[in-house]
């Protein structure tokens, strides 16, 4: 494994705070930037990074954490279909605790329901096989990252003809639920965008960031040297008043992004009209499978009536994923919705912000006296 | 002529009170660990009085119990039969006690390899030599295929805590220092690497080792000790969590003093766990007067299992926060509770 104790090298870190003081001080206005990325917001709240920013540089979170922004409607549907006989469910884990308008996974699985979780499709691809009289479903959520391996076993699937292979794809597209932030009227003054997204997308098709909207934008990386170092670039586009989208995480992330991956992604999927938590429908911001892999489609396979979807009462998850809202202004948070008993997913996803906050930050921040 | 054989499966009858149980305790248990008072079978063990002549001659006694259901059943390190001796073992010592006796109780599935069950019992016998404690009394159930997976360790203990000896988080105050007798997160990483679902190439062992002599070793120092425990279940996260609450103050740790091997770094990373609490069965947490604390870390350190030990934190008045971390590069964060039942059968 390549040693990237450089990047979290602590003089190092000390100096990017160091200048990045000064130039939010030269700018004399508070700022606000918001990493777009679940790992991102993990990271940060990890290394105790906002403990190390001026009180003028203000971290919001966006809709970054796939389980999050995955709709109520969803994760009903996986339940009602995990409750078919020979129906196995293959999921992230952080899905299975996800709560949906009537229940989980997590309780379905304690009522008898096969709900496995794997770390990738091809353990969902092997439970197919090793279980030809049952048919598996693939909760398939993530964004650009996690797509193009769904679709390598999309394509798998084909090949071997295994017949009891489905997906429910809940896939996300990042650009387009920026797109729709800022159209909204957001007050966010420049973006950390997703470095691993950006591995597969690469930077073009954040370009409207600055054109359209005039924010600052880089591509950043997921050690705190990254982030500081992404923080440090995006001030001083501001204080020089540039507009661009720059790339940090240059060590993996090229502008042009990975045309095999992107390749193989559009060879299965298309973009799609889709419903966030939070956002409402965003245009061209889901990936569907293509007419020759439909029948794959675990929507087509299993006739199921869904009543209405509801969120959680009183979460305001939605607020969160926009950044409009603290978690700590959440009057559910560290109350009745904690890690224990989570109400909303924001809770319940290990790359969640209320999950970020309540685990390493819980209001009021450390060293205040009690 | 014996009664088991290698190739033989532990058979419902193993545990139906009758000659096939008898055979089994005689040929497979008592010749591993054999000593008077287990020897005589009887219906409870009658112990002798403490030992004299050596340092603990009165006081009063610690006694603990423990279930172990630990998946899978042998790791790289160790195997649930070290672990069950372990574990309560370093209960007693956590307590101040200087652990002596130990019971054993068996839950095995019908099927179960006698040969693995023979490892097993080894295991015990092995550990409980270096940890001097005595089996002196146990029991063997036998469930029908399905009811258990594999096999359950029930242990039980007793030690004697010596006059003067003294420990509680009522004791922990401001000023004091927190030491950890060596890297953590080793035997978590172990049983996760061990399990078959993460295919993960890398040399973790667990540290799963008896504490006993570690803890009479800095317990010489009388009132300079004032808690002990080790981070089993949920790591240090979880044991200084309660430490700091029971105490009402807060613990500030020092990220780049805490000893952690690289292995259990990059795969925490990889898996996005967090090493803090990540379970230990062979360290110690030790919570010291602040002017003894570079004397009790030398002399830990002298002490075969903790070589690596490190003074890690200290402790402050009270904040809003119990527990917190000063990272390697110079932010602050809070070390939470952790909830739990993400790594379940961990021990």
């Amino acid at each position: 494994m390549k040693s990237l104790s450089g990047y979290s090298d602590a003089s190092l870190c000390k100096k990017l705070a160091g200048y990045i003081k000064r130039l939010a001080k030269d700018l004399g206005r508070p700022v606000s930037f918001m990493e777009v990325c679940g790992t991102h917001t993990m990271a940060i709240f990890r290394f105790g990074l906002r403990q190390m920013l001026p009180s003028e540089v203000h971290l919001i979170s966006g809709p970054g954490c796939p389980v999050c922004v995955t709709p109520p409607s969803y994760i009903d549907l996986a339940i009602e279909i995990s409750k078919i006989d020979g129906v196995i469910i293959a999921t992230f884990g952080d899905m299975v605790r996800v709560p949906g308008t009537h229940s989980s996974l997590e309780k379905e699985k304690a009522r008898g329901a096969d709900v496995r979780v794997v770390y990738s499709p091809l353990g969902a691809l092997e439970i197919a096989r090793k279980n030809p009289e049952k048919r598996v479903v693939f909760l398939a959520v993530g964004f650009e990252t996690t797509a193009p391996t769904v679709a390598a076993g999309v394509l798998r699937a084909r090949q071997e003809g295994l017949k009891n292979f489905h997906i429910l794809s809940g896939h996300r597209l990042i650009p387009p639920a920026i797109r729709a932030l800022l159209a909204a009227g957001s007050n966010v003054d420049g973006f950390l965008l997703p470095g691993h997204v950006s591995v597969i997308i690469g930077s073009g098709p954040y370009e409207f960031i600055p054109k359209e909207f005039g924010v600052p934008a880089v591509v950043t990386g997921f050690e705190p040297v990254d982030i500081l170092l992404a923080l440090r670039m995006l001030l001083s586009q501001m204080s020089e008043d540039r507009q661009e989208v720059e790339i940090e995480y240059n060590r993996a992330a090229r502008p042009e992004g990975n045309e095999k991956a992107l390749e193989m992604l559009y060879k299965v999927f298309e973009a799609d009209e889709g419903q966030w938590r939070g956002l409402g429908r965003i245009p061209e911001s889901a990936l569907s499978l293509k007419h020759d892999f439909r029948f794959l489609a675990a929507e087509g396979v299993f006739d199921i009536a869904l009543g209405p979807s509801r969120e959680p009462s009183g979460c305001r998850c939605g607020e969160v994923l926009r950044g409009v809202l603290e978690p700590e202004e959440c009057g559910l948070f560290g109350t009745s919705c904690t890690p224990q008993h989570a109400i909303g997913p924001c809770m319940v996803s290990s790359e969640g912000t209320c999950a970020a906050h309540y685990k390493y930050e819980r209001s009021p921040a450390p060293l205040e006296r009690a | 002529m014996s009664i088991v054989h290698k190739d033989e499966r532990i058979l419902l009858a193993h545990g139906g009170g009758g000659s096939l149980m008898r055979g089994l305790i005689e040929d497979l248990i008592l010749k591993r660990l054999n000593n008077p008072v287990l020897a005589r079978l009887e219906d409870s063990a009658v112990l002798p009085p403490l030992p004299g002549g050596g340092e603990v001659t009165s006081g009063r006694l610690a006694f603990t119990t423990d279930s172990y259901v630990v998946k899978p059943l042998f790791f790289k390190g160790g195997d649930i039969g070290k672990l069950a001796v372990c574990g309560t073992v370093n209960d007693l010592a956590a307590s101040g006690a200087r652990p002596l006796w130990l019971t054993l109780s068996f839950i095995i599935e019908e099927g179960f390899p006698i040969d693995q069950l023979e490892r097993i019992v080894d295991a015990v016998s092995e550990a409980s030599g270096q940890a001097e404690v005595k089996v002196v009394a146990g029991d063997i159930k036998v469930v029908e295929r399905g009811a258990a997976d594999g096999l359950y360790i029930n242990t039980s203990g007793i030690g004697v805590v010596a006059e003067g000896v003294n420990l509680s988080p009522s004791l922990i105050k401001e000023g004091d220092k927190v030491l950890v007798s060596g890297p953590i997160g080793e035997h978590g990483m172990a049983v996760i690497a061990a399990r078959d679902q993460v295919e993960l190439d890398i040399d973790v062992e667990s540290d799963v080792a008896p504490l006993g002599g570690l803890v009479r070793d800095i317990l010489d120092n009388g009132q300079a000790v004032h808690f002990l425990r080790d981070p089993t279940r949920g790591g240090l996260a979880a044991v200084l969590n309660e430490a700091a609450s029971a105490a009402g103050l807060t613990i500030r740790l020092f990220e780049d003093k805490i000893p952690l091997k690289s292995g259990v770094k990059a795969i925490s990373e990889m898996l996005g766990l967090d090493p803090l609490s990540l379970a230990c069965e062979g360290r110690m947490v030790a919570i010291v007067e602040g002017k003894g604390a570079g004397k009790i870390l030398k002399q830990m350190r002298q002490s075969p299992l903790g070589k690596e030990a490190s003074i890690i934190g200290e402790v402050l008045s009270p904040l809003v926060a119990r527990v917190i971390l000063e990272t390697k590069v110079g932010g602050r964060r809070t070390v939470d509770m952790p909830y739990g039942e993400e790594l379940p059968r961990i021990c």
